[in-house]
């Protein structure tokens, strides 16, 4: 058992997650933090990173299972690995740069020279050992022994007992399905990123991935520029949260397993181009929408609304958040800092049906749609989240609460599947998710890492 | 250059931000990315130099409608998110900004509730190393200067630094930036609170 283990083993966690609120050190102790590095950011699945981030055999890109650096790999075989980027001689990280194309990676310290599928094909000078480390598994680089895909998506966990990745995704898949059905063929491509860092605990960010009742107080600054044009036919954005969101029919749900989604397509008008109808401004849109609607009459706006952003969160516990189109990263770095990292995904042509040309516009647009968000609505998220830990300095004021909703009979429904769901702005999914945390920090899972024999 | 009629006014309508317009931007800042600059004249370089620190000062005074002012009815404001500057048609980047997306930003910083800038951030400029490019059209010049921001906001005062690639056009017989590309050192890294106009 680790030192850190040992001490937060004495926590009560009983008394610091409650049915309506949680203690404030659950943002606030670095041992806290420190186990939620093992017991959630290893102990459950956790995103890495997308299969289109490493398209070819030996593409890698560098990533974190909590803080610990990892390089995810498509090995030459095409299997795909998720390497301790650490040097089992002495420690160093071997791979410093963000991606490339590599088959083997050599340390830049003593020249240890691994394979990508982590086994130790030589070391500088071997006569000096008393047995070749390159002939003992012990040398093999660790790497993390499940990792599993679904549709594209790579997860992985040092908790051996974990059901298949699948299993554990359960009904979050289908709004997943659906999200990744919606593009030509199902599929994306990553494509760089917004990135912003927050100098606050990663769960300020979890707590709002499906959080409705922020929007139009959080986001007020937005909601007042997408719709600053009075000569605007359609409200824009997420105007539908200004009268009474819980009487919309838009919903939050509960999906298990930490997981949960907020679904604000009932709002829209079920045509098609009712997603681009509600898009706020961007660049070029005119000129595309023009130029395509000249072109194709009526099914130009099926074209446009794969550019619109569509408005659903789904939210895998405990670091990934696909909403518009961007698949959203919550990187832990400390108790009280966190980096958030907005990829960005394009289409492609499956069928041909485009062409180069609208492909390119389509993508194009819909570059400048999700630069839209991070721009001028997750900056003010983020210094809400700030000032959140900030706030929490006032140690003697101990609770925070999630309570918005419960004990309301007939608010939140259970459904055949088991999920819950309830009206957009309920707290429901916070009360559920943090359940779920205390049970993987209650339980200690066992970690353990594998190396090729 | 430009008469465009109202229904197609830049500020409200987004037509003018077409593929042409994206290969001509990457081409542009391609070459100060890329080549020697060719002017030398002292008096030459030190009038767009002037240009370049007025609108640092603007910025810095927050003076958003001189700062719009200053540039060109069809404009960019692009922040590249790799170092190479990347294709923005197929990339994300930090910051893509027409006319109206620039109206926008404004118009959120004066709205009273964007709390990223409230209070507002400080900042100081410093602007060097200015060079420029003749272009084949007399109208038009290329400036390549370094840049640091110096951002005093929330108790903390923080360095951002790069180069930025100003396209000038000449409009009646008055220079305007036509497009600019801020390339901040740490533009693919996460960034705390990138909310000021760079
Ligand atoms: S630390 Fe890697 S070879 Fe020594
Ligand atoms: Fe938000």
């Amino acid at each position: 058992m680790t030192h850190i283990e040992r001490r937060t083993q004495a926590y009560d966690w009983d008394d610091l997650v409650q049915e309506d609120r949680v203690h404030e050190s659950l943002y606030t102790d670095p041992a806290i933090f420190e186990a939620e590095m093992r017991s959630v950011f290893g102990g459950t699945w956790v995103y890495l990173a997308h299969e289109s981030q490493i398209p070819e055999r030996n593409d890698y890109i560098t990533a974190r299972l909590g803080l610990r650096p990892l390089i995810v790999t498509r090995d030459n075989e095409g299997v795909i690995r998720a390497l301790f980027n650490r040097c089992t001689h002495r420690g160093t990280t071997l791979c410093r740069f963000e991606k490339g194309n590599k088959r083997a990676f050599q340390c830049p310290y003593h020249g240890w020279n691994f394979q990508n599928d982590g086994k130790l094909r030589g070391v500088p000078w071997p006569d000096g050992y008393a047995e070749n480390p390159a002939h003992d598994a012990k040398f093999n680089l660790a790497q993390v022994p499940r990792v599993e895909s679904y549709r594209g998506f790579i997860f992985a966990t040092l908790n051996e007992a974990m059901p298949s990745l699948s299993d554990h995704l359960g009904p979050i898949k289908r709004p997943l399905d659906e999200w990744i059905d919606r593009n030509p063929g199902g599929k994306i491509i990553v494509c760089e990123a917004n990135r912003i860092k927050y100098k606050g605990n990663w769960k300020l960010a979890y707590d709002n991935s499906g959080d409705g009742y922020h929007v139009l107080y959080s986001h007020r600054s937005l909601l007042e520029t997408e719709n600053r044009f009075q000569d605007e036919a359609t409200e824009k954005g997420m105007s539908y949260y200004k009268n009474s969101p819980d009487e919309q029919p838009m919903y939050i749900q509960y999906m298990g397993n930490g997981h949960h989604f907020k679904d604000k397509r009932p709002n829209l008008q079920p045509r098609t181009g009712g997603l681009w109808a509600i898009e706020s401004l961007h660049p070029g849109m005119e000129h595309v929408a023009e130029k395509l609607r000249s072109r194709f009459g009526a099914k130009a706006e099926s074209f446009l609304d794969l550019a619109g952003s569509e408005p659903v969160n789904i939210n895998i516990f405990p670091n990934l958040s696909l909403l518009g189109n961007h698949i959203q990263v919550f990187q832990p770095i400390s108790y009280d800092e966190t980096d958030t990292i907005w990829y960005g995904t394009k289409i492609e042509d499956v069928d041909g049906t485009m062409g180069p040309d609208v492909l390119n516009d389509i993508n194009t647009l819909r570059m400048r749609t999700q630069e839209g968000f991070p721009n001028f609505g997750e900056v003010d998220d983020v210094t809400n989240f700030e000032q959140i830990q900030r706030g929490l300095r006032c140690r003697e004021d101990e609770w925070i609460y999630m309570n918005r909703g419960l004990d309301i009979p007939g608010r939140i429904k259970t459904l055949e599947d088991g999920t819950l769901k309830g009206p957009a702005t309920d707290e429901v999914f916070m009360r559920e998710y943090i359940k779920e945390w205390k049970r993987l920090m209650k339980t200690q899972p066992k970690l353990t890492i594998r190396r090729e024999p | 250059m430009s008469t465009t009629s109202l229904s197609r006014d830049p500020a409200r309508y987004s037509y003018y931000v077409d593929d042409a317009a994206y290969r001509e931007l990457i081409a542009d800042f391609h070459r100060i990315r890329t080549e020697e600059p060719t002017v030398e004249d002292p008096a030459e370089r030190d009038f767009f130099r002037r240009l370049v620190e007025r609108e640092a000062r603007l910025l810095d005074r927050l003076d958003f409608t001189g700062w719009m002012a200053s540039y060109a009815d069809e404009c960019f404001y692009w922040v590249p998110s790799t170092p190479n500057g990347g294709d923005p048609r197929s990339e994300i980047a930090v910051m893509f900004d027409d006319r109206r997306r620039l109206g926008d930003r404004v118009y959120r910083l004066s709205t009273g509730f964007a709390w990223s800038q409230a209070p507002s951030s400080r900042t100081v400029r410093v602007v060097s190393n200015v060079e420029v490019f003749d272009c084949l059209n007399a109208d038009q010049k290329l400036v390549r200067s370094n840049f640091m921001i110096n951002e005093f906001w929330d108790d903390e005062t923080r360095v951002l630094a790069g180069w930025a690639g100003h396209r000038f056009r000449r409009y009646d017989g008055k220079w305007k930036i036509s497009a600019k590309q801020v390339n901040l050192l740490q533009c693919d890294q996460c960034i705390r609170n990138p909310s000021i106009i760079l």
